[in-house]
C-alpha cells in the first residue's frame, strides 16, 4: 500500500476508534444518569427501563423505514448493494424490536404481574416481529440474487407502510396500560434530558451495527456467497 | 400483443371476466373458501357455550372464519396463472396494474360472495342479534376489502416462491394485523349497538388501510410480476 493509502487507513481506524469509544462513554453516562438522576415516574416501578425501551422501539421503528427505503432504491436503481443494505436494516430492526418487546414484558410484569396479556401495544409489537420474520423466512424462499432482491423489497415496501399502523396508529385508538409520557405539558425537563441523549446513543450504537453488517453482506456479495 | 385500441379498463375488465369464467369451471378456489368457512361455521357453532355467547367472543370467531377463509382460497388467482402456465401469456397481453387490478376485483368479489353466505348464516346459528347494522355492514365491507387487497398483494409475491402455502398464510397474517383488530372491535361496537360516530375511528382505519394496500400493490405489483 502507498504511504498516502497507508496514512489515511490509520486516520480511518482512529476516527472509528474514537467514535465507538465516544459512543461507549456516552452510554455508560446514560445508564448512570438513568439510574442516579432521573426521577420516578408516575408511581410505576422500575422506570428506569424507559431510557432503553423507548429508544430500541425508535431504533426498530428507524431501521424499518431504512430498510423500506433502500427497498424503493433497490428497485429504481436494481444495485445488490442497496439489496445488503435493506436487508441488513430489518435485521437491526428484527434485533432491536425483540429488545424493546422483552423490556416493554420485564416492565409489565414488575408493574402488573403479568409479562403478557395482549394489551393494544404488545398486540402491535408482536404483529411487527411477525411482519419481519416473515420478511426473512421470504427471503429464504426464493432462489436467485436479483429475484430475492427484487421480491423481498416489495414486501419490505408493503412491510415500512403498515408499519405506522401498527406503531403509531392503533395502539393510540385504543385503551392501553402503556405508559404515556408525552403529556400536554412536555417531559420532566430531567427525564427528556436522559432519553434524548440515551436515544442519541443508541442511534449511534445502531448505525455502527449497520454499517458493520453491511460491510459483511457486501463482502459475501462480492465473492458471489448468499449474504443474507 | 395488446391491441391498440384496447384500453387499461379494458384490460382489468378481461382479466377479471378470464378468472370469473374459469372459476365458473372448476369453482376451485370457490370451493376452497366456502366449505372451508362452513366447516369452521359448522364446528365452533356446535360448541353449546359459544351461541350466544354474546359479542366478545362472536366478533372475533366471525373474522378468524372470514380470514381463514381467505387464506385458503385468494392465492389461487396468482398460483393458478403460474402453475398452469398462462403467466407469460398474461404478461404479453396486458399492462401490469390492468393483471393487478383485475385480480384484486376477482378476489374482493369472491369475498364478498363469501360474506353475502357466511354472515347471515353466522348470525342465525350463534343467535345474534345485531345492534347497528349500517355500521355492522360498513365494517364488514372495509373489512373484507382490506383482507382481499393484502391478500392479492401477497399472492402475487407468493406466486414466486417455493413454499406457496404455507409463505402465503406467513406473509399475510402480520399485515393483516391492523385490519383483524379494528375489525374485531368495530364488529363487537356494531353488535352491542354503538352508535355510528363511535364506529367512525374502526371504519376510518380500514378504509385507511385499505386504500393504502391498494396503492402500494398498485406502485409495486409491476416489479413482482415482471420478475421472471
Amino acid at each position: 500500500m502507498s504511504k498516502e493509502a497507508e496514512l489515511e487507513g490509520v486516520k480511518q481506524s482512529v476516527v472509528s476508534g474514537a467514535y465507538k469509544a465516544f459512543v461507549g462513554v456516552w452510554m455508560t453516562g446514560v445508564i448512570l444518569a438513568a439510574f442516579l438522576y432521573s426521577p420516578e415516574i408516575a408511581n410505576l416501578k422500575g422506570t428506569q427501563i424507559v431510557y432503553f425501551h423507548v429508544p430500541c422501539a425508535w431504533l426498530a421503528s428507524l431501521a424499518f423505514l431504512g430498510s423500506g427505503i433502500y427497498a424503493v432504491l433497490y428497485l429504481r436503481r436494481q444495485n445488490l448493494e442497496l439489496d445488503v443494505k435493506s436487508a441488513s436494516a430489518a435485521e437491526l430492526g428484527l434485533l432491536f424490536c425483540v429488545l424493546a418487546t422483552v423490556t416493554g414484558a420485564v416492565f409489565s410484569k414488575a408493574n402488573w404481574g403479568m409479562a403478557w396479556n395482549w394489551d393494544p401495544r404488545q398486540t402491535t409489537i408482536a404483529a411487527l416481529l411477525l411482519m419481519y420474520l416473515a420478511y426473512f423466512a421470504l427471503r429464504s424462499a426464493l432462489v436467485g440474487a436479483e429475484k430475492r432482491a427484487a421480491i423481498s423489497g416489495v414486501y419490505a415496501v408493503a412491510a415500512c407502510v403498515v408499519m405506522p399502523f401498527l406503531v403509531f396508529v392503533l395502539p393510540r385508538a385504543f385503551e392501553s396500560l402503556h405508559p404515556t409520557v408525552v403529556r400536554r405539558g412536555g417531559m420532566d425537563p430531567e427525564i427528556a434530558v436522559v432519553l434524548a441523549a440515551s436515544t442519541l446513543g443508541f442511534t449511534a450504537f445502531g448505525v455502527w451495527i449497520f454499517r458493520l453488517r453491511v460491510a459483511l453482506g457486501s463482502i459475501a456479495l462480492s465473492r458471489m456467497e448468499e449474504p443474507l | 400483443m395488446a391491441n391498440s385500441s384496447s384500453t387499461w379498463a379494458d384490460g382489468c375488465w378481461a382479466v377479471l371476466r378470464k378468472d370469473i369464467q374459469s372459476e365458473f369451471r372448476t369453482r376451485y378456489a370457490f370451493n376452497a373458501v366456502v366449505v372451508f368457512a362452513i366447516t369452521t361455521l359448522a364446528v365452533v357453532s356446535y360448541s353449546a357455550q359459544v351461541v350466544g355467547a354474546g359479542s366478545r367472543l362472536l366478533s372475533p370467531l366471525l373474522w378468524i372464519i372470514i380470514l381463514f377463509s381467505a387464506m385458503s382460497g385468494l392465492s389461487r388467482t396468482f398460483v393458478r396463472e403460474e402453475d398452469a402456465g398462462t403467466a407469460n401469456t398474461l404478461r404479453l397481453v396486458a399492462e401490469p396494474t390492468a393483471v393487478y387490478v383485475g385480480k384484486l376485483l376477482f378476489n374482493t368479489a369472491l369475498l364478498a360472495v363469501l360474506d353475502v353466505l357466511i354472515v347471515p348464516l353466522f348470525l342465525v346459528l350463534m343467535d345474534v342479534s345485531v345492534g347497528n347494522l349500517f355500521l355492522f355492514v360498513v365494517i364488514l365491507i372495509t373489512g373484507s376489502v382490506s383482507i382481499a387487497a393484502t391478500a392479492t398483494f401477497v399472492a402475487a409475491i407468493v406466486s414466486k416462491a417455493s413454499v406457496r402455502s404455507a409463505l402465503f398464510a406467513v406473509l399475510s397474517f402480520p399485515l393483516l394485523v391492523p385490519v383483524l383488530v379494528a375489525a374485531v372491535q368495530g364488529t363487537e361496537a356494531s353488535l352491542r349497538g354503538a352508535s355510528i360516530p363511535e364506529g367512525m375511528p374502526f371504519v376510518r382505519i380500514l378504509t385507511a388501510f385499505a386504500g393504502a394496500m391498494v396503492a402500494v400493490g398498485l406502485l409495486l405489483f409491476e416489479h413482482v410480476w415482471n420478475e421472471a
